[in-house]
């Protein structure tokens, strides 16, 4: 049952994902891109992580593509051009590609040799007391200086839009 | 395999009594603002309007829809699905009775109990604004545009000061799972004041069920926040392309969304189905009591009635309210009953709250509805939670 899901939404998410680069127009790329967020929220619900799923669809599927889609219908986008690819991505387009691919293949295959299979079910660090234990005892340095990152960038933000008073 | 057919069972008995529910929240609601303006309100299908929503069911299905030229097809026609399916799932995690024992089998008076029942239902309500922004962009119209952007903006800028109004509560019960919240409130201080959220703890949360009722206006869309939809600048806002049963489904999205947020708050702030007052002072009679009276009257109405057919149709409304109060006095029903009973009583409480509101109040100006969400309503529920959150870890 696991193992159906598993692959029914992995399907879905890199069917999204690709629908993403292909889609012409912005709001239908931003709306792949959400299937994609979803279901990756799903993959970690099968993994046992269920508020880790949730805080996924919270904040990336409802606040940030929300602000996507936002922006895309305030600047009014249309759909986008296709003019000749240039002869530069003719030529390098899929070596690179596969370059790249290759190279996460290594890094994965070096880093992490050692892991086992994914199994489904075994995992049972993923309640919302679990994340906050290990959010302030383990992770509680990283945990503070993010929040204070997060502030700069609020304190930046509204520098950015500030009306000039005269 | 018996797991599977009583989740059937529950599914078909929930969206069939959640859907009818829905369509006769509208009844009510005409009833109510007609009478609060001095009207009759819908009187001309059925006895009292009852058959209205009947009526409006078959009109809307039967009428033609118009798909405005140069609409993106395949999104005009995605946004009222998302609207209505974001709208109608989160009912799942809905909590609302203990539990029903028939033969050997026992099942929970909910869908599914999970353990992020909350996180969930947050997750839900902020994907529901895709439903409202898709529609609004996709009509290729700019009164649905403007009342598209108006509302994703409103509904990022309320769902802050719910989801803070909504951790404090969760500090007090230390669960996500909202049936554990609830059973958190069971219980009476000093043997009668009920240990409800907005009551007991060691901070009584009245300052965050009133944010968290404030900012559920906004997030449904309702006056005095229904700015996405207002008639006098928008016409109609992001529904304004919109007709038959497209139509329907915005609408029916609204109610549903409605009864999401009025079960949250009966949920997380008043006890869900715990009684006001302990079973030993006779909380267990006041259903029986509320349809008594009812039934007498309905039948004095019969014996001296103002309309001719008035003597024909309210002895059997009498009859009717009579039998459910016997109903509500069966001793092997009173288990499952009576947690329904107050937690339905305490959600149609918060319902009509939403109508009277709605018949009361005009609406804001859109840089007032802003400028409360984030100056007022922000920094009240961020203090709220700092003193909450204080007290709790003194108390522990």
């Amino acid at each position: 049952m696991d193992i159906f899901f598993f692959l029914v939404f992995a399907a879905i998410a890199l069917i999204s994902a690709v629908n993403v680069v292909l889609q012409r127009h912005p709001i239908a790329s931003a709306l792949s891109l959400i299937g994609v967020m979803g279901s990756i929220a799903v993959l970690y619900l099968l993994l046992g992580a269920e508020f880790i799923a949730m805080a996924q669809i919270i904040v990336y599927a409802g606040a940030v593509m929300v602000l996507f889609i936002f922006v895309i219908m305030l600047l009014n986008a249309g759909a986008e051009e296709r003019r000749g690819r240039s002869w530069t991505s003719q030529l390098l387009g899929i070596p690179a590609l596969l370059a790249f691919v290759a190279l996460i293949v290594y890094f994965v295959q070096r880093g992490f040799a050692d892991a086992g299979n994914v199994k489904f079910g075994n995992f049972t660090g993923g309640s919302a007391q679990s994340v906050g234990y290990a959010l302030f005892t383990a992770y509680l340095l990283p945990f503070e200086v993010t929040s204070v990152l997060i502030l700069v960038a609020i304190v930046g933000a509204i520098v950015l839009a500030r009306k000039e008073m005269d | 395999m018996a797991f599977i057919v009583i989740t059937l069972i529950k599914t078909a008995l929930i969206a069939f009594i959640l859907l009818t529910v829905l369509a006769y929240l509208q009844w009510v609601e005409r009833k109510v603002i007609a009478h609060v303006q001095v009207r009759m309100g819908p009187s001309r299908v059925g006895p009292h309007g009852l058959l209205q929503p009947l009526a409006d069911v078959i009109k809307l299905i039967t009428k033609e829809g118009v798909m405005p030229p140069h609409a993106n097809r395949f999104f005009y026609l995605l946004a009222p699905f998302l609207a209505v399916f974001m709208a109608l799932i989160s009912i799942s995690v809905i909590p609302f009775g203990t539990q029903i024992t028939v033969g050997r089998w026992t099942t929970m008076m909910q869908l599914t109990d999970l353990n992020v029942g909350l996180l969930f239902i947050l997750a839900i309500s902020s994907m529901g604004v895709y439903g409202v922004a898709l529609a609004g962009w996709s009509s290729n119209n700019k009164y649905a545009l403007l009342g598209g952007l108006r509302s994703s903006a409103q509904m990022i800028s309320y769902e802050l000061p719910m989801s803070l109004a909504i951790a404090s509560p969760l500090l007090m019960a230390g669960t996500l799972s909202l049936r554990e919240i609830v059973n958190s409130q069971a219980g009476y201080n000093f043997g009668f004041l009920p240990k409800w959220n907005v009551f007991g703890g060691p901070f009584p949360q009245i300052i965050s069920f009133i944010i968290f009722m404030i900012a559920s206006f906004a997030e449904t869309n309702r006056v005095p926040f229904d700015l996405p939809e207002a008639e006098n600048e928008l016409v109609a806002g992001f529904h304004v392309e919109y007709s038959s049963m497209t139509f329907a489904g915005f609408f029916m999205a609204e109610y549903a969304n409605m009864v999401t947020v009025c079960s949250i708050a009966t949920l997380l702030f008043l006890g869900g189905w715990h009684p006001l007052w302990p079973v030993e002072y006779g909380s267990n009679f006041v259903a029986s009591l509320i349809l008594f009276v009812a039934g007498a009257v309905c039948i004095y109405h019969a014996i001296n009635p103002a309309r001719p057919f008035d003597r024909y149709t309210l002895p059997v409304f009498g009859v009717v309210f009579f039998g459910l109060a016997g109903v509500m006095l069966v001793p092997f029903l009173v288990p499952v009953l009576m947690p329904l009973f107050w937690f339905l009583a305490k959600c149609g409480f918060l319902l009509f709250v939403f109508v009277w509101i709605r018949a009361t109040l005009p609406r804001f100006r859109y840089d007032q509805l802003m400028g409360f969400a984030w100056k007022g309503l922000f920094p009240m529920a961020l203090l709220n939670l700092l003193i909450t959150g204080f007290l709790v870890a003194l108390e522990s």
